[in-house]
């Protein structure tokens, strides 16, 4: 059951199409992971579904539904309720989406009483609550703090428990953990696991980084140059990845004794096209070794067994000869 | 053996920092009596978290910091003894953050021409023919030398600090976190780049990452670093399979490798942090420690031999007598 659909949207800002006709859905309950490089539109995705797309952008969408709910008819202060509430966000870089001025307990109270109502103390108790539940020790001490005096992993800690406050359904989490040290990744990976299965949020989980959607997700999502290029359950997009790019993407990973030394990475040659509005093709015929004439046309969106879906005019056979 | 190209001994850097205009004067062990060697051909890759003192280490040994206690040889020589051209042809840098490290204001073929320059006494077309050369040899169009770093993409700008880094032919080039600003399908080329420019100029690199996954496609060698000390060192594939200390078992098990099924693993450090501004006595990596014993947060450990590479853990040195 899809809480989150979103169905062709488009995004612009100016000449510069940063998403073109995405598509994808997340489900009540499940880790879908929105992956591609810097550029590719999937941030902006994110704060489309959220809202809060800088006044300059233009955005359009065939569907853009949460829990059945259109999205895009929202005046700005209906969707300003929804927002903190039932459908929550999280930045990569703590310290920048917390306010320095305010006390960390503060600032959680804040949320609660603004869409619930009720008094500062029962919002600071449910604050502290939630501290614990992210496993901040002493969270009394912690909610009279302020930012600055956090670490890093502690601030994405408190912004994880500040989103989850009024218990939302859907969690957008973008890059958690880019500006973590490795152990500490884990440390938050593995919390907003547990959060998941314990109250059966539903997360888009935005990130580059293929390590971290092979091991949280259920569903991902390829983007390239503003389009969803492939989907499938995890399993199957690391199994039998099809799209050129998501093939191309994964060899250049590099993985601990899977390259004998000397070896070279894989690589895609070339850059991301600079894609403007009325583009038509596969924006990455120009760096895939399969293109030819007829990917200047219309590229057919192919779906296979097992529920993947990917974006090119190939036969899966072909592309696994290449 | 011949002597080793870079040789550091028992270096310690530290900083004296202020909390606000009022605040205590605290005192930051960035780095605390570090020996290291590297001979030449090798890569050696220094990992280890924010904070544990691998880009002071890297600055030391670029002679862009001068440290409290011990000395840097290069080649044999004093590194301070060295003056700045002579320090320019055997050693460069080249950073995390090509947005940061080039001159804006500056086009292409003056960023990478200016080590030449600053040589003095090379006429302008063989800077010109040098400057050129290089560029094609990463992989950049001569062509782009008239633009300037702003209308460049992220791996552009990469290629333009690593020729601008080899236009001297050095032997060493220190690179800091080289890739961390890149994405996968960049940080692929720029990595293949390193490894053919390193077989073709014979160079040798000290190799900076935080990425385990990284370091293990280009080091041959590596160092582990906490707090400032290396706690661990051996050739690559020796400490990739089979680790000694807990702190290097700790970081290689957070690498997340894409295959899925495996979850997320668990680490088992706690919420301890490391400061380094307050390094606890002992083992110092002892708070964090999964497997500490008491002696652990008393007596600092000795470097023992094992594996073939160096440990500093109290449980090593035990099993070694």
């Amino acid at each position: 059951m899809a809480l989150l659909e979103i169905e062709r949207l488009e995004i612009g800002f100016g000449g510069l199409a940063a998403v073109r006709g995405a598509s994808f859905a997340v489900d009540k309950g499940e880790t879908h992971c929105l992956v591609g490089e810097s550029g590719c539109g999937k941030s902006v995705t994110a704060l489309a579904v959220m809202g809060l797309l800088a006044p300059t952008a233009t955005r359009k969408a065939a569907g853009l539904r949460f829990d059945g709910q259109d999205l895009s008819g929202l005046s700005e202060r209906e969707m300003s309720r929804l927002r903190g509430d039932r459908m929550a966000m999280i930045f990569q870089e703590p310290m920048t989406s917390l306010n320095p001025a305010y006390t960390v307990g503060s600032q959680m109270a804040e949320v609660l009483i603004r869409h619930r109502g009720g008094s500062k103390k029962a919002a600071l108790d449910r604050a502290a609550e939630l501290l614990e539940r992210v496993r901040i020790t002493s969270p009394g001490m912690r909610l009279g703090q302020y930012p600055h005096q956090l670490s890093g992993g502690l601030r994405q800690r408190v912004m994880i428990a500040m989103a989850l406050m009024c218990g939302p359904e859907l969690l957008i989490a973008d890059e958690p953990t880019t500006a973590l040290d490795v152990t500490v990744q884990a440390q938050i990976l593995k919390l907003l696991d547990e959060l998941q299965r314990e109250l059966g949020l539903a997360i888009l989980l935005i990130t580059h980084d293929l390590g971290i959607v092979a091991r949280v997700a259920h569903r991902v999502s390829v983007m390239y140059a503003g389009e969803v290029v492939e989907t499938a359950p995890v399993a199957e997009l690391f199994g039998a990845p099809t799209h050129p790019y998501t093939r191309g993407l994964l060899s250049c990973v590099p993985v601990p004794g899977k390259i004998a030394p000397g070896e070279p990475l894989g690589s895609i040659p070339g850059i991301v096209p600079r894609v403007g509005h009325g583009f038509t093709g596969c924006a990455f015929r120009q760096r895939c070794d399969l293109a030819g004439p007829d990917c200047e046309g219309t590229v057919p969106r192919r779906t296979l067994a097992g529920d993947h879906q990917y974006l090119c005019l190939r036969e899966p056979t072909e592309i696994a000869r290449s | 053996m011949s002597q080793p190209l870079i040789e550091i001994r028992n270096v310690s850097q530290t900083f004296r920092v202020k909390d606000g205009l009022f605040g205590k004067p605290r005192r930051i062990m960035a780095v605390d009596g570090v020996s290291l060697t590297l001979n030449a051909g090798d890569v050696i890759g220094v990992v280890g978290e924010s904070g544990c003192g691998k880009s002071t280490l890297a600055r030391v040994i670029l002679g862009l910091q001068k440290p409290t206690a011990g000395e840097v040889l290069i080649d044999g020589k004093r590194l301070h003894d060295l003056s700045g051209k002579e320090r320019a042809r055997l050693i460069q840098p080249v950073f995390q953050d090509p947005f940061s490290s080039l001159n804006p204001r500056r086009r292409v073929r003056d960023i990478v021409g200016m080590p030449l320059v600053a040589q003095g006494g090379i006429p302008g077309s063989e800077v010109r023919s040098r400057v050129e050369a290089i560029m094609q040899r990463v992989g950049l169009d001569p062509a782009m030398g008239e633009r300037l770093p702003a209308q460049l993409s992220g791996g552009q700008r990469q290629r333009v600090a690593i020729a601008r880094a080899l236009v001297l032919r050095p032997r060493i080039v220190v690179c800091d976190e080289p890739t961390s600003a890149l994405d996968v399908s960049v940080q692929a080329q720029i990595l293949n780049l390193l490894a053919e420019l390193r077989r073709d100029f014979g160079l040798s690199y000290l190799f900076i990452s935080h990425n385990l996954a990284v370091v293990e496609h280009v080091a041959s060698e590596v160092a582990v670093m906490y707090l400032g000390r290396i706690v661990e060192r051996n050739r690559s594939a020796d400490l990739f399979h089979n680790p000694q200390h807990p702190y290097t078992k700790a970081l290689l098990a957070s690498v997340l490798t894409p295959e899925p099924g495996l979850g997320i693993p668990e680490i088992g450090l706690g919420d301890a942090m490391p400061d380094p501004s307050n390094v606890p006595p002992g083992c110092r990596f002892h708070p964090r420690c999964p497997v500490a014993i008491s002696e652990c947060a008393t007596r600092a450990p000795v470097v023992t031999a094992s594996q073939g590479g160096a440990v500093e853990c109290h449980l090593v040195e035990a099993a070694s007598v």
